[in-house]
């Protein structure tokens, strides 16, 4: 392989990982929530106004780290928001998650207006000694910022709680069948409660790193669909975290790939270029669900569904 | 015990209807959020004791975005000023170019809107629409000649900035490289792209262009990746033509690499890497189209807007560019405003060879406004478009 090559695939591999990684939080955080049977599809306004709070938020401390906690808090609050509806009053969660999108779409534009423009501290890209060096890899994985690498211990971490834990195990039960759960003494709604709030943090916190590290500033409709892009690698990744990485990074990969190659002069049309991210979910989507259709299932049986409890 | 009750869900027998309730309720409520950004704002509204010509603009983008559609609200600002209570101007943000805004139209006009600035290249199909319907309403379309007697067109010339800007680059540049991050492939960013290279090369023979297309005119994520790409790729300046500025500014401000600006004047964030760039100042033109309405005196066609009327301007220099080249570039200024200097006058060639204007001959807009091509020394891919 000559090296001008190799430093383009490198290149698009270090702008796959970084575009890859607000959606990423998003779907992890959807990954727990779905777990537990709550669906919520306003990733979309949830991200939005994490996005506009970590900007507000580092613009009045000064402190990029406040900012972040602060995206995660609205996020958390939304995420209870939605959780209050869709638990204690039943509504409908794909009706509320629609509302939470409008809502988070207008408010965020709305608070935003007098943030627009203003210089803000952002979060710094911080190489980590020796792995950063490792040839290939380092410059690919380990030279962004913290909220990158920190995707890196996510992952597995969801992963093993969610598979190998006593907690996982009440989220998958209270997801699969929450009348059994209640049975078992599980609290059927706090569990609910929780990782509604937990999901919907980690999609404020996605969030904040589209304004934060990305745009390094607010603008409107800063996520662009990103949180419907989340929503959609759910599926794709068939609640597995392992899966949602292979997606987001397939996501990311495709859109830093069809602007390098535009950038490296490829003779191909921008517009088909362009559609490329938005062809493959849709491709990968409807591969990886064909092939399961003898397989078990994997959606939570209970996802979307109001719990009644006999009273 | 209330909130344990209240968690549980078994305060109230019917819970289920009371949420439906509450849902319809939230989604009303948010509805409040998202209408003042639908409706009409009504800037300075005037008692109706005489008559006034309402005004509506129609935007892309949002107001704030310190590029196209910030430039267009200081045109508004300008306009409501300048001609005071003769007008009563309003604005309506962030419409996509679809039948929303052929919605959005209709109601500007129940309002009373009697001129309407659509301010985007995409209005054009439903400003047709609207206006076979309303026969004394006048329009003015962005970019494409409506050719209609109630609808008009403007074009502006943001080639002449951008090779101005071009001519600094090309002086400036020492890898010969320079990027590009365009937005949609369209005639009205076309001769910018253009403009761009042709000035570079007149001071520079080895400058070439990259240019990467976003295909939208807003996703900031999207534009910082676009531009980090060219700027893996070897350049040294970049120029881009996108709605908004400020994630492009900031992302070459950071990478120190020195950055051109579009349609608003943002040097102030990128107070090191900044050149210089494409500063819109739609007033004057805005008030003059609304006073010819005052006066009867308007007909359709298409007008230009350019450096000799002052629509189109070069931004403030930074700190970088040396005083010689400050000084070639403001002659130029000086030329292109009497005329001596045409942008795009013949001979000029494609990227493929092929004659686009005949030596000796002059551009006019309707042939800008219809560019379909790329000119020589430009890395990119253009889509197949109709011919003139």
């Amino acid at each position: 392989m000559n090296i001008e090559l190799s430093e383009f695939l490198i290149a698009v591999a270090a702008g796959m990982v970084r575009s890859a990684t607000p959606v990423l939080y998003a779907t992890l955080g959807e990954i727990i929530t779905e777990r537990s049977g709550i669906l919520n599809v306003g990733l979309e306004g949830i991200m939005l106004v994490g996005a506009f709070t970590g900007v507000a938020i580092t613009y009045q401390t000064h402190s990029v780290g406040l900012g972040l906690v602060a995206a995660m808090i609205a996020g958390l609050l939304l995420g209870l928001f939605h959780a209050l509806l869709a638990i204690y009053f039943q509504a409908n969660q794909v009706g509320v998650g629609i509302a939470m999108t409008i809502f988070g779409t207008g408010l965020s534009a709305y608070l935003g207006m007098d943030y627009v423009g203003k210089q803000i501290n952002t979060l710094g890209t911080f190489k980590l000694p020796l792995l950063s060096d490792i040839p290939v890899i380092g410059p690919i994985f380990f030279s962004h910022d913290i909220l990158v690498y920190a995707t890196f211990i996510l992952v597995p971490l969801i992963a093993f709680i969610i598979n190998r834990t006593r907690l996982g195990l009440t989220l998958r039960a209270v997801g699969e069948e929450p009348r059994s759960a209640a049975a078992a003494g599980i609290n059927v709604e706090l569990t609910r409660y929780i990782a509604t709030a937990c999901g919907a943090a980690l999609a404020g916190l996605g969030g904040a790193y589209l304004s934060l590290a990305y745009a390094q500033g607010w603008s409107e409709n800063i996520t662009a669909g990103r949180g419907w892009i989340a929503v959609g690698l759910v599926l794709f990744a068939s609640w597995n975290p392992f899966r949602a990485l292979i997606g987001a990074y397939l996501f990311g990969g495709a859109i830093s790939l069809q602007l390098r190659l535009q950038a490296a002069g490829l003779d191909v049309s921008p517009y088909l270029l362009g559609m490329l991210p938005y062809v493959l979910v849709i491709l990968v989507l409807s591969i990886s669900t064909a092939r399961r259709k003898n397989a078990p299932s994997s959606v939570p049986t209970a996802l979307g569904l109001p719990y009644i409890p006999q009273v | 015990m209330i909130f344990g009750k209240l968690l549980s869900g078994r305060l109230l027998y019917n819970a289920r209807q009371l949420g439906v309730l509450i849902s319809k309720l939230l989604i009303v409520l948010s509805l409040f959020f998202v209408l003042p950004y639908l409706q009409i704002n009504p800037a300075n509204a005037v008692a109706k004791t005489t008559p006034v010509l309402k005004v509506g603009f129609l935007y892309v983008g949002p107001i704030n975005d310190w590029g196209w559609t910030h430039a267009q609200e200081e045109g508004r600002l300008y306009v409501q000023n300048a001609l005071k209570d003769k007008v009563e101007t309003s604005y309506v943000e962030s419409i996509y170019e679809s039948a929303e805004a052929e919605r959005v139209i209709e109601r500007m006009i129940a309002q009373g809107c009697k001129l309407i600035f659509a301010t985007s290249y995409g209005y054009l199909e439903p400003v047709l629409r609207v206006s076979a319907r309303h026969p004394d309403v006048t329009f003015m379309q962005l970019s494409r000649n409506g050719d209609k007697k109630n609808v008009g067109g403007y074009f502006f010339l943001n080639g002449e900035s951008l090779y101005l800007a071009g001519v600094a680059a090309g002086r400036m540049t020492k890898t010969n490289i320079l990027g590009f991050v365009g937005s949609h492939p369209v005639p009205s960013i076309l001769q910018a792209i253009n403009a761009f290279a042709l000035g570079a090369q007149s001071v520079n023979p080895k400058a070439r262009v990259k240019v990467v297309w976003t295909n939208t005119w807003i996703d900031p994520a999207t534009e910082v990746e676009a531009a980090k790409g060219l700027i893996d790729s070897g350049i040294d300046i970049l120029a881009f033509d996108q709605s908004d500025s400020l994630p492009i500014v900031k992302t070459a401000e950071k990478a120190g690499i020195k950055i051109i600006g579009c349609y608003f004047d943002t040097h102030e964030f990128a107070p090191k890497q900044w050149l210089t760039g494409g500063n819109l100042n739609w007033g004057p033109f805005y008030a003059k189209t609304c006073q010819q309405i005052l006066d009867h005196t308007w007909k359709s066609g298409f007008y230009k807007c350019d450096l000799a009327n002052g629509t189109v301007d070069i931004a403030a220099f930074g700190p970088s560019v040396p005083n010689a080249v400050r000084k070639e570039v403001l002659d130029l200024k000086e030329k292109i405003k009497t005329g001596q200097l045409v942008v795009f006058a013949g001979p000029l060639k494609d990227a493929q060879g092929k004659l686009r204007m005949q030596a000796g001959k002059k551009p006019d807009i309707e042939w800008i406004s219809k560019m379909n091509f790329f000119v020589p020394g430009i890395d990119g891919n253009l889509p197949k478009m109709p011919e003139n």
